[in-house]
């Protein structure tokens, strides 16, 4: 299922500078892992070695935060909006 | 990468004044800024370090504001004030994730400005509060862009208004670091009695750093200065940069330091937890990542006296992602962190 996913000025050096990209899945685990399929090196910024979301990083689904829902579970529909946000973030201007 | 232009002009030598003495009874916050206490961080060190290594934190959260920034914020004011650029009429305006903001609110209020702060929206809740207890406006810019937005930002209402503010700009403002050079030098040179070999502090705007390095090689040239920073440019230390894909301050000269250490979010908010559980003392996320730093650095020394700065205590961060899982931690992870980093040492060699 075709959602979009914001980018944060620290991840963009892997989409090419883009700020909002699209990607496939109906979960958010599986949304991070089409995002690894085409932008290489974005899941190990976001999930540990455990493959549980890094303490740091805050994954919004259409404004909430999945912690409150069903974490990397939660399921996601066609169309949905997701946004990345570090704790608190640097990023080149 | 990029760079913004120098846009505060190079201070006047009568500019610089001595050191300062700590006042006997204050009449205002402000002269209670400054003169923290120097901590020997002893039990979580214990076995770890040779019988002549000793790590000292300066514990910053005892200014008045709670943090490191009430120094250069109170000389980036005082120097505005003398030159004319900060009169009445003006309001305060700068960016800042947050303890910078909360010192400009704090003088704002005893100096009688008004101040309006540039943040990302997703600063900590804790610092919002402060900042609107102080009569301060917060000013929200995009949480994705992070700091660098809110300074961009603030750039952009600046220039559209500038007969309204005075923009103390701490990036590139020489006197946040002259601040430094004045006070945290001279008292961490006198709390150490000049034994001081190795000085380790977290780069934000690198005003810590720059002033406090610049102070102590005048007064030995052999001690060496070290430089902390994020180790990915996607991290969750609050307040720091990773200066190669940041907007680099203008007050940054990285020719002035003798080494740089990057430390990993997760390993800074493991110590946090272990400085509270060891020492008694909760910190934020920039002190545990100082904290990483001086210990890597000073379990390889045969002799040496390591001081760092711990710019603020943690209670501004208790609803931040800092305490995510934390009741999981146990003591024995210390040692666990330790070896990891023994691993990563090896692995390098």
């Amino acid at each position: 299922m075709p959602v979009r996913v914001r980018v944060p000025t620290p991840l963009r050096r892997f989409t090419a500078g883009i700020d909002e990209v699209p990607a496939d899945g109906d979960s958010i685990r599986s949304v991070l892992e089409d995002l690894e399929r085409r932008h290489p090196g974005m899941s190990e910024r976001l999930l540990d070695e455990k493959g549980e979301l890094r303490r740091f990083v805050n994954i919004y689904l259409n404004g909430d935060d999945i912690r409150f829902l069903n974490q990397l579970n939660s399921k996601v529909k066609d169309g949905d909006d997701i946004s990345i946000v570090p704790a608190i973030a640097g990023g080149r201007s | 990468m990029a760079t913004i232009s120098q846009s505060s002009p190079r201070l006047r030598a009568d500019e610089v004044s001595g050191e300062v003495v700590p006042a006997a009874h204050a009449n205002s916050v402000l002269e209670l800024i400054g003169n923290t206490p120097l901590l020997e961080i002893t039990r979580l060190t214990e076995g770890i370090l040779r019988p002549r290594v000793s790590i000292f934190a300066k514990l910053e959260g005892f200014n008045p504001g709670g943090s490191v920034k009430d120094r250069p914020a109170r000389k980036m004011l005082e120097i505005g004030l003398a030159r004319g650029d900060l009169r009445p009429g003006k309001v305060i305006i700068d960016s800042s994730s947050g303890n910078t903001g909360i010192a400009l609110a704090m003088i704002g209020a005893t100096i009688g400005y008004p101040v309006e702060l540039v943040m990302p929206a997703n600063a900590s809740r804790e610092r919002k509060k402060i900042l609107e207890a102080f009569g301060a406006k917060p000013i929200y810019s995009e949480q994705l862009e992070g700091s660098d937005g809110a300074i961009r930002l603030c750039r952009k209402i600046v220039a559209e208004n500038p007969e309204r503010y005075f923009k103390p700009d701490q990036y590139n403002n020489e006197a946040n670091s002259l601040a430094h050079f004045e006070t945290t030098g001279p008292e961490i040179w006198r709390q150490t009695e000049g034994r001081v070999t190795h000085f380790v502090a977290t780069i934000g705007t690198s005003g810590t750093v720059m002033g406090t390095g610049r102070f102590l090689k005048s007064r030995d040239p052999n001690i060496k200065i070290i430089a902390v920073e994020p180790d990915d440019p996607m991290h969750g230390l609050e307040g720091l940069k990773y200066m190669a894909a940041s907007i680099v301050p203008g007050i940054y000269h990285e020719d002035e330091l003798d080494d740089k250490m990057p430390v990993s979010t997760e390993d800074a908010y493991e110590m946090v937890y272990a400085l509270g559980q060891f020492e008694g003392i909760l910190v934020g996320q920039s002190s545990g990542a100082a904290m990483v730093a001086a210990l890597k650095l000073a379990r390889d020394l045969n002799e040496g006296c390591v001081v760092t700065v711990f710019p603020d205590f943690g209670d501004k961060y208790l609803s931040t992602n800092l305490w995510i899982g934390w009741q999981e931690w146990r003591r024995e992870r210390l040692q666990r962190l330790i070896r990891k980093w023994n691993v990563s040492a090896n692995a390098t060699t």
